[in-house]
């Protein structure tokens, strides 16, 4: 490719690749212009759409606009376009989109990797430009022959015709990528599809098992220095002075420099900048923090609730009157804890900033913002950034925020050299976006029968999006997704929000308001079903007559799980959602073992709508098991004197291999649009679990971490 | 504070290198830094989460709490040295069974799988369970893990 490439040690990267991918290539794009269609003439060939470029030799490169972070994008968006575009999925090539208006989201209007919405975005736009892309290629090919393109078809990477004429698309592509896309075209019907729906191995598996794929914490650029950050220890302080001297003096040290986000040690290797971090002495300002604990942040979360009702963000019927008329009430109140993301990988950022130029390596999930983050923090224009999505090592939400950029970037360009800036785990697990505490009042209406007539829901926490999209025009943001549909048929249903800030910025975590709500939701259902009388499936099941959907997976679940047949000295607790256009259930089978519930099974079934590629839909929902089983059972961050009191995996505690519990996952076939998959598995192991808890010691948990609950303990 | 040592002599996959770092440099930064093999990964640089799993003489370390000093002159394998085109056995059930994710914690899962059936040609569920408890994995991928290390055992039986 071009000399660009080979300027930032690319083209050696990109070889190596080759050379151990067997034709499977995952590289760092070069940034081309999105919406220009510019033919490359060094190598023939060109950009026939914004996601895929073919050159002379036929190798096909599908630029892939969402960040890879496990769930799979790198395999299934690829999977799209080549259903169209007639090529074996194992000939492409998969590179990083750079940052470009074609890129952006049209589920959440930015280039962002983000709400599970990457397959259900891409699911027209991408198979319709394969589509356009195979359409200009037999153009090139009807042209070439001067036949009718009535008489040309795309196969395997190639056009043929009706007289046994065959070109590949490589040699097609230059004159194809001066013919205009057409603007409507057909798509494949479903039952004609060759790819979608199959479980195609991963693009992206061969490079993660043999040490080559590329990471952001693995960028190597020539000349390259490392750096680490002293930030402050209470969150939102400042470093009110600075002493660099004994630093300084310290092997390889190259530069102490002070930054909005704190102060930054570069240095010849990143063991040497850690090593003179520990050696500058800085007077740190606290600022208005530094009092905040978890005791002030619950009182406050509990002074709100008790201060009015919130804002209506749903009101069927009028839930107020039946709660005072009904036969009988029930009402709870629910707390969860702040969560920390705790990527395997930590934050870093590589920065190469240059005259006129800035050059990015990151593992984001925000190009765009990442850019102008950048060339603020380099003081140029955002078109002199260039961005170069790396593999993320996990993303969870954390890589939505570019708080580790500013630093990398003022760094080089203090320092006239790239530079690699990495957070440790403890810089990492102390300095996050957490997600946001949560406290919510719930009430139930029960007339004589048992039968449920009014559900009150009041969820009071700060705001994620008042920060980070301060411009969104939804007063309710992600705050109230997974209970605004509540699905229940109940004739009076009221769901309000209260905001209210804590005094911390708190951030996007995988399934977000989700595994809040539902946690509330689906215990205070099950409490509503005993109250009532009732099984907790037969109880909702009963309030599902509407929703077929809902009923189905419910069903199954029950099925799957052989619910009520446990085996002895065994628990079931159910949970049902609706999130991200996905249905999903699951029961948890649980045991109590000296006082400490063991989670032995999960059933999860799941309705997502048409499936891309099962395996991935499979994996991915294992994970969001995991992960909420994670935060359900630990997960907590806690706050003392303005500090994060969880430091390392010793501290913040997650599901390792001998505490996994057998999990089996059902995909129900449905013909809906693709659903989310990344994200709703994780919001339903914490009822799930606990309602099985309650099924086992009559106890109910109404705030997490499950652990410390102190629910078995005399 | 002592200053960067004389060129020290550290075998890596077989091959020796010269290395330019303080003695107590921790294992995992003179191979990612030093010697620019970044598949061995930074998780927690307290040997708690397993993500720098190496082998030192055929047994598992935690790369990021073992300083230069002690490795020298001790056979080190990385991740990049299993195989040169991903034919050991544990690779090439990790790639049939599609285990990774993210990907991020996996070379030094393998890295452990491989030490395990080192000792234990068949292990079972329980014997997986523990001598993988100290390799964390946000994603979640223990169960495929449990299956490709099965997988790789069966391999190795059959000498593929």
């Amino acid at each position: 490719m071009s000399a660009e490439i080979a300027d930032h040690g690319r083209r050696e990267f990109l070889g190596k690749a080759a050379a151990l991918g067997g034709g499977l290539v995952l590289a760092l794009s070069l940034p081309v212009c999105a919406r220009k269609r510019a033919v490359n003439g060094a190598a023939g060939g060109g950009e026939i759409t914004a996601w895929l470029q073919i050159s002379a030799d036929n190798a096909i490169t599908i630029l892939v606009d969402r960040s890879e972070m496990g769930q799979g994008v790198y395999t299934a968006l690829p999977m799209l376009l080549a259903e169209e575009l007639e090529v074996s999925i194992e000939t492409i090539k998969v590179i990083a989109a750079p940052v470009g208006d074609a890129y952006i989201n049209a589920g959440n209007g930015g280039q962002i990797t983000g709400t599970s919405n990457s397959v259900s975005d891409a699911w027209e736009k991408l198979r319709t430009a394969g589509a356009q892309a195979r359409v200009v290629l037999i153009a090139a090919a009807a042209a070439h022959w001067g036949v009718s393109t009535a008489e040309c078809r795309a196969s395997n990477g190639h056009i043929v015709n009706a007289h046994g004429k065959t070109l590949s698309f490589g040699e097609l592509a230059e004159a194809a990528a001066k013919l205009p896309l057409p603007k409507d075209v057909k798509l494949k019907d479903a039952s004609r599809f060759i790819l979608i729906g199959k479980a195609i191995a991963r693009i992206d598996t061969p490079g993660k098992v043999d040490g080559s794929a590329e990471f952001g914490i693995d960028v190597k650029l020539p000349g390259m220095l490392y750096a680490a950050l002293a930030q402050p220890p209470v969150l939102g302080g400042k470093a009110s002075r600075v002493d660099s001297t004994a630093a300084e003096r310290l092997p390889g040290v190259h530069r102490v420099l002070s930054t909005p986000s704190g102060v930054v040690v570069v240095a010849e290797h990143f063991w040497q900048a850690l090593q003179a971090r520990e050696a500058l002495k800085i007077v740190w300002d606290p600022g208005p923090s530094a009092k905040l604990d978890n005791a002030a942040i619950r009182s406050t979360l509990h002074k709100a609730l008790a201060a009015g009702a919130g804002a209506s963000a749903r009101a069927d019927g009028n839930a107020a009157a039946t709660l005072k008329a009904a036969h009988q009430t029930l009402s709870a109140v629910y707390e969860l804890p702040m969560l920390a993301h705790a990527t395997m990988e930590p934050m870093n950022c590589t920065a190469d900033v240059k005259a006129g130029r800035c050059d990015l390596y990151v593992g984001t999930q925000v190009q765009k913002i990442s850019q102008t983050t950048a060339a603020a923090a380099a003081g140029l224009a955002p078109e002199q950034v260039r961005v170069y999505t790396t593999l993320l090592g996990g993303g969870f939400g954390r890589r939505l925020e570019v708080d580790f950029i500013p630093a990398a970037v003022a760094a080089s360009k203090a320092v006239g050299a790239p530079v690699k800036l990495i957070w440790t785990r403890e810089d990492d697990m102390t300095h996050d976006y957490y997600r946001p505490p949560a406290t919510l009042q719930l009430r139930g209406a029960l007339d004589a029968h048992g039968e449920l007539q009014g559900f009150e829901f009041h969820s009071v926490s700060p705001s994620i999006t008042a920060r980070f999209a301060p411009d969104t025009t939804d007063p309710f943001d992600s705050v109230v997704e997974g209970v605004q549909n509540y699905p229940y048929g109940v004739p009076n249903v009221a769901i309000n929000y209260t905001r209210q800030e804590v005094g911390l910025d708190v951030g996007y975590l995988r399934s977000v308001s989700h595994a809040i709500n539902c946690f509330g939701v689906e215990s205070f259902m099950d409490e509503l079903a005993a109250a009532a009388g009732k099984g907790p499936f037969e109880f909702r099941h009963g309030l599902l007559k509407d929703k077929p959907r809902h009923r189905r997976v419910l069903e199954a679940a029950a099925t799957k799980a052989a619910w009520g047949r446990a085996p002895d000295g065994r628990y079931q607790g159910i949970a049902l959602m609706e999130g991200y256009t996905t249905v999903i259930a699951q029961v948890a089978e649980i045991s109590i073992d000296e006082g400490e519930p063991k989670i032995h099974k999960i059933v999860c079934v799941v309705d997502c709508g048409q499936i891309v590629n099962p395996r991935i839909v499979e994996s991915q929902i294992e994970s969001g098991i995991v992960f909420g089983l994670s935060a359900a059972l630990w997960g907590e961050v806690t706050i003392s004197a303005g500090k994060v009191r969880q430091t390392n995996f010793n501290s913040y505690r997650v599901l390792r291999s001998d505490e996994m519990p057998q999990i089996e996952v059902v995909l129900i076939e449905s013909e809906e649009t693709p659903g989310g998959i990344g994200e709703p598995a994780v919001a339903l192991v914490a009822p799930a679990v606990c309602n099985a808890i309650f099924a086992a010691t009559g106890k109910r948990v109404r705030a997490l971490p499950i652990a410390a609950q102190k629910l078995f303990k005399a | 504070m002592p200053s960067p040592a004389d060129n020290q002599t550290l075998t890596v996959n077989g091959q020796a290198h010269a290395v330019d770092a303080a003695p107590e440099t921790p294992l995992l930064w003179v191979l990612r830094d030093h010697l620019g093999m970044t598949g061995t990964k930074y998780g927690c640089g307290k040997g708690l989460c397993g993500a720098c799993t190496v082998h030192m003489d055929g047994m598992p370390i935690r790369s990021c709490s073992v300083p230069l000093s002690a490795v020298l002159g001790k056979p080190i394998t990385t991740i990049e040295g299993l195989s040169a085109d991903r034919s050991h056995p544990v690779q090439k059930a990790w790639i049939e069974i599609d285990v990774p994710q993210c990907g991020y914690c996996q070379s030094g899962q393998i890295m452990s799988a491989v030490a395990l059936l080192r000792h234990e040609p068949n292990p079972t569920d329980v014997a997986i369970d523990a001598a993988m408890a100290g390799n964390i994995c946000r994603c979640g991928t223990y169960s495929r893990i449990r299956t490709a290390i099965h997988r790789a055992a069966e391999l190795m039986k059959n000498g593929t």
